[in-house]
């Protein structure tokens, strides 16, 4: 499809780079412009879902054309609000560093969508190592907030930082425990290969979330914790450290900060669903799903289970958040380190064992 | 810690049952009022804006005997009285300061003549301070426009006062 449109313009007369240029930055469109719409509406959801639980009905006042429409427009309208906010800068803040800090939260947050990828052959760059590149990207974000922290001039916000900081390098190695379970499974470092492992006759008992439950589970919680959603907001604590690191921020650098925030739970999710539940495979056999090629695209493998997939998490998000007390700091650095550390490096050679022993159906074929 | 605490905890059985909550809150009748367009029910003994009563010859009720004056813990009701042509004592002055009031409902217990009441009127504002500052003739020109609203909230309350 993309070379269609470099041939044309090639066709055009346009510099060859030029055109390369072009496709690629419409690519990127084509990725981003659906997930900072997503972070958009990933808010009104929050804001919706916390308020049913808590037997309210959330925002339903703002919407388009003059009807409430359940309130859809909420979202456009804090978005509008914030671009249009003063961005004050605290006297005795390093003004570079206070303004760079959330554009280094939020450019990792986006640059690790380049490898993820949405279907069989739609990922915009297919490398070899895309889960140590996703790895490695997402640990830039941390500096985002150590810097916002730091350049504020303001204890609360150092407090957050601080904590962020080693809330997120400790669950980081669980996280990185419980991807090593996955690609040993996989025998790969591509995600999209890890994806196509999971392919097989038994539709979902072929996903990884089986035989690595564990890995999965620390996964997830591991997620939580890195995007510092509660329970584990501890970086934000408003009861005890009013917002932490982003406390002085505000308008369109506070919404930047939003958005990092949940381009990141949008990633996170994304990737639990590419690596323990089969991605943008279907549930159903191959076998079950009728030879109708209307069933076929809504049944068989396609972006909408990737999707569908991707808001259960989403949804665990929020629920977790209108569930959940804060955990005390303390509790949060026992659960990393004496708990999710040992489950995972018990569990990996649970998986060589299983490896070993070839356990049908996902270890059977290598 | 022995074993089946150990195994309780790994299976996250407390987190599960707090989801369980949620989850099932989540489809919960909701309790909001959506309030421009629905309200609240509200009691006839609702005390909101004042309102000073006339009788129904279109006399005013008040003697200016300022037993609300007394009693108002704000102190926010100022009286000043005088004698009418016709004999009566009546009030020059009656002025109450929103600003003070605490909407506690004592002048309209203590007043004798059921001259000075609250209304269910609770949405109101001022722009300056001298609008919520409720002088006599306001009050009354409140009165007159919810007679039949404060004296059928009167006559639902009278078996119990």
């Amino acid at each position: 499809m993309f070379e269609i449109v470099e041939n044309f313009l090639l066709g055009l007369g346009l510099w060859p780079w030029l055109a390369t240029l072009v496709v690629t930055l419409l690519q990127i469109m084509l990725v981003m412009v659906p997930l900072l719409l997503s972070v958009a509406y990933l808010t009104y959801a929050e804001r919706k879902v916390i308020g049913f639980m808590q037997i309210r009905i959330g925002p339903n006042r703002v919407g388009f054309f003059g009807k409430p429409l359940w309130g859809l427009g909420q979202p456009i309208a804090d978005a509008v609000k914030l671009m249009f906010k003063e961005i004050i800068i605290p006297g005795g803040a390093d003004k570079f560093l206070f303004l760079i800090a959330p554009v280094l939260s939020m450019a990792p947050a986006l640059a690790a969508w380049a490898v993820v990828p949405f279907g069989s052959e739609m990922v915009l760059a297919d490398i070899d190592a895309s889960l140590l590149y996703v790895l490695a990207i997402t640990s830039i974000g941390v500096y985002g907030v150590i810097i916002a922290g730091w350049a504020s001039n303001s204890k609360y916000a150092f407090l957050g930082a601080m904590r962020s900081a080693a809330q997120i390098v400790s669950y980081e190695i669980a996280m990185g425990f419980a991807l090593v379970g996955v690609l040993m499974a996989a025998g790969s470092i591509n995600i999209g290969d890890i994806v196509r492992g999971q392919g097989g006759a038994y539709g979902l008992l072929n996903w990884y979330f089986i035989p690595l439950f564990p890995l999965f589970i620390i996964y997830f919680i591991s997620g939580v914790a890195e995007t510092n959603r509660a329970p584990f907001d501890v970086a934000e604590g408003e009861s005890e450290i009013v917002a932490g690191f982003h406390v002085e921020y505000s308008g369109m650098t506070f919404a930047v900060f939003f958005l990092a925030e949940y381009a990141n739970m949008i990633l996170i999710s994304m990737l639990a669903a590419l690596m323990f539940l089969g991605g943008w495979l279907s549930p159903l056999p191959a076998s079950w799903i009728p030879e109708l090629a209307l069933f076929d695209l809504a049944l068989g493998d396609g972006i909408h289970w990737l999707l569908a997939k991707t808001a259960l998490f989403l949804f665990f998000f929020l629920w977790f958040r209108a569930t959940f007390p804060r955990y005390r700091y303390d509790q949060i650095m026992r659960l990393g380190w004496k708990v999710f550390i040992p489950i995972t490096i018990v569990w990996l050679l649970v998986v060589g064992l299983f490896i070993m022993g070839g356990l049908a159906p996902w270890f059977d074929a290598a | 810690m022995n074993l089946f605490s150990i195994l309780k905890s790994l299976t996250l059985k407390e987190l599960r049952g707090g989801l369980a909550v949620t989850g099932r809150y989540l489809f919960r009748k909701k309790f909001t009022v959506q309030y421009p367009e629905e309200r609240a029910p509200m009691s006839p003994r609702f005390r909101g804006l004042h309102a000073q009563r006339r009788y129904p010859n279109g006399e005013e009720r008040c003697i200016a005997c300022k037993l609300c004056e007394v009693v108002c813990p704000a102190m926010a009701i100022t009286i000043e009285s005088a004698q009418r042509e016709d004999g009566t004592r009546r009030t020059t002055r009656y002025d109450i300061d929103l600003t003070k009031c605490i909407f506690c409902g004592f002048c309209e217990e203590a007043c004798p003549v059921d001259a000075i009441v609250e209304t269910r009127i609770y949405e109101y504002h001022g722009e300056c301070r001298d609008d919520l500052l409720m002088t006599k003739e306001k009050l009354l020109a409140v009165g007159d426009k919810y007679e039949a609203q404060i004296a059928a909230d009167r006559t639902a309350d009278a078996p119990y006062r």
